[in-house]
């Protein structure tokens, strides 16, 4: 299920602990190969939320696997989603696995526990998907690079869709925390009309049932909400029960191709905000659909398309530039040239991407749910912390 | 409640050592030892992750005074946890950006100092206790497990969605505090460090188990009607070993936020609370060394069936379930054996 | 806020607070016959979830679904009782919350090995989805108004149950004294698993109910579980009407909290700091309600016995 180069590395870890259980008796010693290009990716595998991780992890072995690079060995770790977690595995990867690049971490508390130890310790920490704002500005690094976005992008182009379609008034709802409170902000610094009501809701609800009656209660032209994972699955739900004829507005995250099966006919329709759709036209993309379907049997997600990129980029850097040579490597990322999935990419200052955002509307096709793109929201989009990164 | 009917007091006091002083004294060895050998062997990680036992060891001792020698079986200790982390968290942070916490009435200024911090986490986890232990006393056995989680509950909804602290997102702490004379970012100094308040901890508890206080507080759980005939107030004495307990629990919290550089929400968790009492039935309740073999075992299991299968906790599961209904008494009482358990 | 939005909000405390209540009693009958403090109680509201979200796909009908779910969270109930509940009765709690603690482990970790970690699928059945307008002009949704309704009647059937019935006088009899039902030639551990799968089935009933409105996956018995422990622990360990009276009243606080509290606070504070200060005190509302009842009567409102 992890691929072989997991296996391996499992057989390591538990020879490791029990290595030094008995030499806790008897004194010996040993001494480790060294090793080309090691990626330690820490992802959500187990417990809630693990289906973005393992989407994360699928898109980026399949790339891995496409490459067949026999220079590049991959380490998976699973986080449980808690930071403290996460925190010991990248202790454990950089300290005894000796890592040279980290990724994979799905959620933002995660990378703010993780990001900053690891890059000051030199390694290089690509995003997959997570992209907290502090790291974008003032605690960005030089060995930090995010391949997904800014974590308020897409609601950044939410605002602006809101903005181009000309609603007047809007009701925006997001979870009682900081993505949450980060996603209302970059909504309202791109939309332009007013704001009819702002509601934040408790991390980890499942019922909506009152936030439901009093948008429905507002005499707002659209919503705007951001409900990651089981929250948003829960919403469309009972939103489609209510029968509230109002627009829908969203980042992908309440829409991705992991969850839209659960939610089912209630979310055709929605327009939802991403930077990558599986039918954006480019050749690339269309292998990378294939492919994923015919290894996995399911359609791709945002999270497994940013997993493939980010494996993507890091082995076009492995052609340019040996990890030993951290400046030269860190230059052969930055140029980051390889054949995006969406099309073009490419770093901003803040290494974090400057790309079009695009705004996508969920059909059904041949029974089964997915997202079609509809407009583009934002064109050559970086984000709103770069001035504040001195690099 | 039936709890325990094991105690710390040694059964057999000078000459040789019974059983379960070896066994208490192998754990202490095993820990240093599995500790030294990593580090010797340059395997990095494995001395964190004895740290991490030692420092869940401490927290659990802390919850083993109120609930093994006490009887009060405490859901929230998490509570106590985090605020320590948060200390050292909010302490560190305002110290390396150079902001004083606040200038009145007096100017108080941050520290990466650990002893600083240590105190600092420990008077805050003891009024915290202070506070949430007078409230709760005055329910008994399952209304005090609730009331216990309410607390820890409300503390970690603040927590969440307080956003001048990181909210949910938590609070790193960039370098490690320092200890003087100590280079605390060294693995193994930082592992001695935390064996060494383990084992003060450790010690302390011992000591108030023999003493006056500690006797007292063993008959509060097993016959609040006897202390009373005594002249001897048992909500006094509950009282006051549910503060101590606090300020142990506070003490390794901020010893975990400085092993993870970084503080957040979920060290506030049910489940964290749910850990500690874990460690202790594990270890076996009311013994002194339950915490360290509890967290021991559990930490171990964890780390390596984590590494057999994506589905490791399913086996961790039944693991557990077989520890409760056939090693009763946890590891020490299999190990050990002694008094009959329950 | 106009009234008839005072009032739907009232139906949606209502709303949660009754399946709380499905929730609650098995737990509290459970605790109140065999003294047994079972976390895994969520589980079997899994169970039944993903039960009905199985069989609902199977089958294309929902009803099948519903009664699949029963069915389901019934028998795993009696397994595990038998093979490991009943083990347990004379311990003391501690063991009993470790056990029962591996129990979450293996009924998380064993489900999302059958069904993997995606959510699932499972949706109103056409005969109650959209939604109806009371008297007096209210829309609410007929789905959610037959929860109300299933959750009334399981809350009479209940009462009959313990108050008129056989079962229910033995009931009633262990948990006032266990010996003497022994001694009235009552097979015990027949009335244990009995109990234990009754409560499990209306658990069970809740998790396929709340799944269809809400999501159906992994863990999702969590936070239930604590919701509902809070609930038997307000209302007093061990009644079942107080199992009612604390689910309405959690559920009713947390609504009305989650919609009302912002309001308050924007009267003296600017919007955006008010909802967010506000949301933060409404998701601890019902831990303080929790401990304000339990520092004014330490055994709950209807407490017969800590």
């Amino acid at each position: 299920m992890t691929g072989p180069k997991t296996g391996i590395h499992r057989e390591t870890r538990m020879t490791r602990f029990l290595t030094t259980t008995a030499l806790a008796l008897s004194m010996m010693g040993t001494a480790a190969m060294a090793e080309p290009v090691k990626v330690g990716m820490i992802t959500t595998l187990s417990g809630g939320g693990a289906s973005l991780g393992i989407d994360t992890r699928d898109g980026f072995m399949l790339a891995v696997e496409e490459a067949g690079n026999p220079e590049l060995e991959v380490v998976i770790e699973d986080d449980q989603r808690k930071p403290e977690v996460a925190v010991q595995l990248s202790d454990e990867l950089i300290q005894s696995e000796e890592v040279d690049i980290l990724t994979g971490i799905v959620w933002s508390n995660l990378a703010m526990a993780v990001v900053p130890g690891a890059v000051r310790q030199g390694k290089f920490y690509l995003s997959t998907n997570a992209a907290p704002s502090q790291l974008a500005g003032k605690g960005c690094h030089e060995n930090y690079f995010s391949v997904s976005y800014q974590n308020d992008n897409l609601h950044e182009a939410a605002g602006q869709y809101a903005t181009d379609e000309g609603y007047g008034s809007m009701f925006i709802m997001a979870p009682n925390y900081p993505a949450g409170q980060d996603s209302l902000s970059g909504f309202k610094r791109f939309y332009e009309g007013e704001v009819a009501s702002e509601v934040y809701t408790q991390l980890g609800q499942t019922d909506y049932a009152a936030e439901i009656a009093q948008i429905r209660d507002s005499d707002a032209d659209a919503l705007f909400f951001f409900l990651p994972g089981g929250m948003g699955i829960s919403f469309m739900k009972q939103w489609a029960e209510a029968g509230i004829d109002m627009p829908v507005v969203g980042p992908a995250f309440s829409f991705s191709q992991d969850i839209l099966p659960a939610i089912g006919e209630a979310a055709v329709g929605v327009k939802n905000t991403a930077q990558w759709s599986k039918d954006i036209d480019n050749e690339a993309n269309a292998a990378f659909v294939a492919a994923f379907e015919e290894k996995y049997d399911r359609l791709p997600s945002l999270y497994a398309a940013q997993g493939y990129d980010t494996a993507r980029l890091i082995l076009s850097a492995m052609e340019k530039a040996e990890v030993s040579d951290a400046d030269a490597f860190r230059e052969a990322i930055r140029a980051a040239e390889f054949d995006s999935l969406r099309g073009k990419f490419s770093f901003g200052p803040n290494q974090h991407p400057v790309q079009d955002i695009y705004v996508r509307e969920v059909i059904s096709e041949d029974g089964t749910l997915t997202n079609k793109i509809a407009a583009t929201a934002m064109t050559d989009r970086g984000d709103a912390y770069a001035e504040e990164c001195k690099m | 409640m039936s709890a325990a009917e094991v105690t710390a007091v040694p059964e057999g006091r000078g000459g040789r050592m019974n059983r379960a002083q070896i066994v208490n004294a192998a754990l202490a060895l095993g820990l240093l030892g599995f500790g030294l050998v990593a580090w010797a062997m340059g395997e990095t990680f494995l001395v964190t992750l004895a740290t991490k036992v030692a420092i869940l060891a401490i927290a659990g001792a802390g919850l083993n005074l109120v609930l093994g020698f006490g009887g009060l079986v405490s859901f929230g200790h998490a509570a106590y946890f985090g605020l320590g982390g948060y200390s050292a968290g909010i302490l560190a942070h305002h110290a390396l950006n150079y902001t004083p916490m606040f200038e009145w009435p007096f100017l108080f200024e941050g520290t990466t100092s650990m002893p600083v911090i240590w105190i600092t986490a420990m008077v805050i986890g003891a009024l915290a206790a202070a506070l949430i232990g007078a409230l709760s006393l005055r329910t008994t056995g399952v209304y005090f497990i609730m009331i216990t989680l309410a607390f820890g509950q409300m503390i970690f909804y603040f927590a969440i969605s307080w956003p001048a602290y990181g909210g949910e997102d938590g609070l790193p702490i960039y370098v490690r505090n320092g200890f003087p004379g100590l280079n605390t970012l060294d693995p193994v100094q930082f592992f001695g460090l935390t064996c060494a308040v383990l084992f003060a901890v450790l010690g302390l508890i011992a000591m108030l188990a023999h003493s006056r206080f500690g006797l007292a507080l063993q008959a509060a759980r097993q016959n609040r009607q006897r202390l009373m005939a005594v002249g001897i107030r048992p909500g006094g004495v509950l009282l006051v070993a549910f503060v101590i307990s606090g300020a142990i629990t506070a003490l390794a919290g901020a010893l975990y936020a400085d092993l993870n550089r970084f503080v957040s929400p979920s060290m506030l968790s049910w489940h964290l609370s749910g850990e500690l009492l874990v460690f202790l039935i594990l270890g076996g309740t009311g013994r002194l060394f339950a915490p360290l073999a509890g967290a021991g075992l559990y930490i171990t299991l964890e780390h390596l069936l984590g590494g057999v299968s994506d589905h490791w906790q399913f086996f961790f599961g039944l693991l557990l379930l077989g520890v409760v209904l056939f090693a009763r008494g946890g590891v020490i009482g299999f190990l050990a054996g002694g008094k009959r358990h329950g | 806020m106009s009234m008839i939005l005072l009032i739907e909000q009232l139906l949606n405390g209502l709303q949660s607070g009754l399946m709380l209540f499905l929730m609650a009693a098995g737990l509290t009958l459970v605790f109140g016959v065999m003294g047994l403090i079972n976390l895994a109680h969520g589980s079997l509201y899994m169970v039944g979830a993903f039960a009905c979200a199985g069989v609902a796909a199977a089958t294309g009908s929902f009803w099948l679904g519903l009664a699949a779910s029963i069915a389901a969270a019934a028998a795993a109930g009696a397994i595990v009782e038998v093979a490991v509940i009943r083990r347990l009765y004379r311990r003391d709690h501690l063991d009993q919350v470790l056990a029962t603690f591996a129990l979450i482990l293996i009924f998380s970790e064993g489900t999302r090995w059958l069904y993997g970690s995606f959510p699932l699928y499972l949706n109103v059945p056409e005969a109650l989805s959209g939604s109806v307008t009371l008297p007096g002009g209210i829309r609410y949704s007929l789905f959610r108004l037959a929860i109300i309704g299933a959750g009334l009647a399981v809350a009479v059937g209940l009462f009959l149950l313990i108050g008129k019935t056989r079962i229910g006088v033995q009931v009633r009899a262990g948990e006032a004294d266990r010996e003497m039902i022994a001694a009235l030639g009552v097979d015990i551990r027949r009335l244990y698993t009995l109990v234990f799968a009754l409560g499990a089935a209306l658990a069970g009933m809740a998790g396929a109910l709340v799944g269809t409105i809400q999501s159906v996956q992994v863990g999702m018995g969590e936070p239930v579980l604590i919701l509902a422990f809070v609930v038997i622990v307000i209302g007093g360990i061990g009644s079942i009407k107080g199992a009612l009276i604390g689910a309405l009243l959690v559920g009713l606080t947390d609504t009305m909290g989650r919609v009302l509290l912002p309001s308050v606070f924007e009267l003296f504070m600017e919007t955006s700091a008010a909802t967010s200060v506000g949301a933060a005190l409404a998701s601890m509302a019902i831990y303080i309600l929790m401990a304000l009842v339990l520092i004014v009567k330490p055994g709950g409102l209807f407490g017969a016995r800590a």
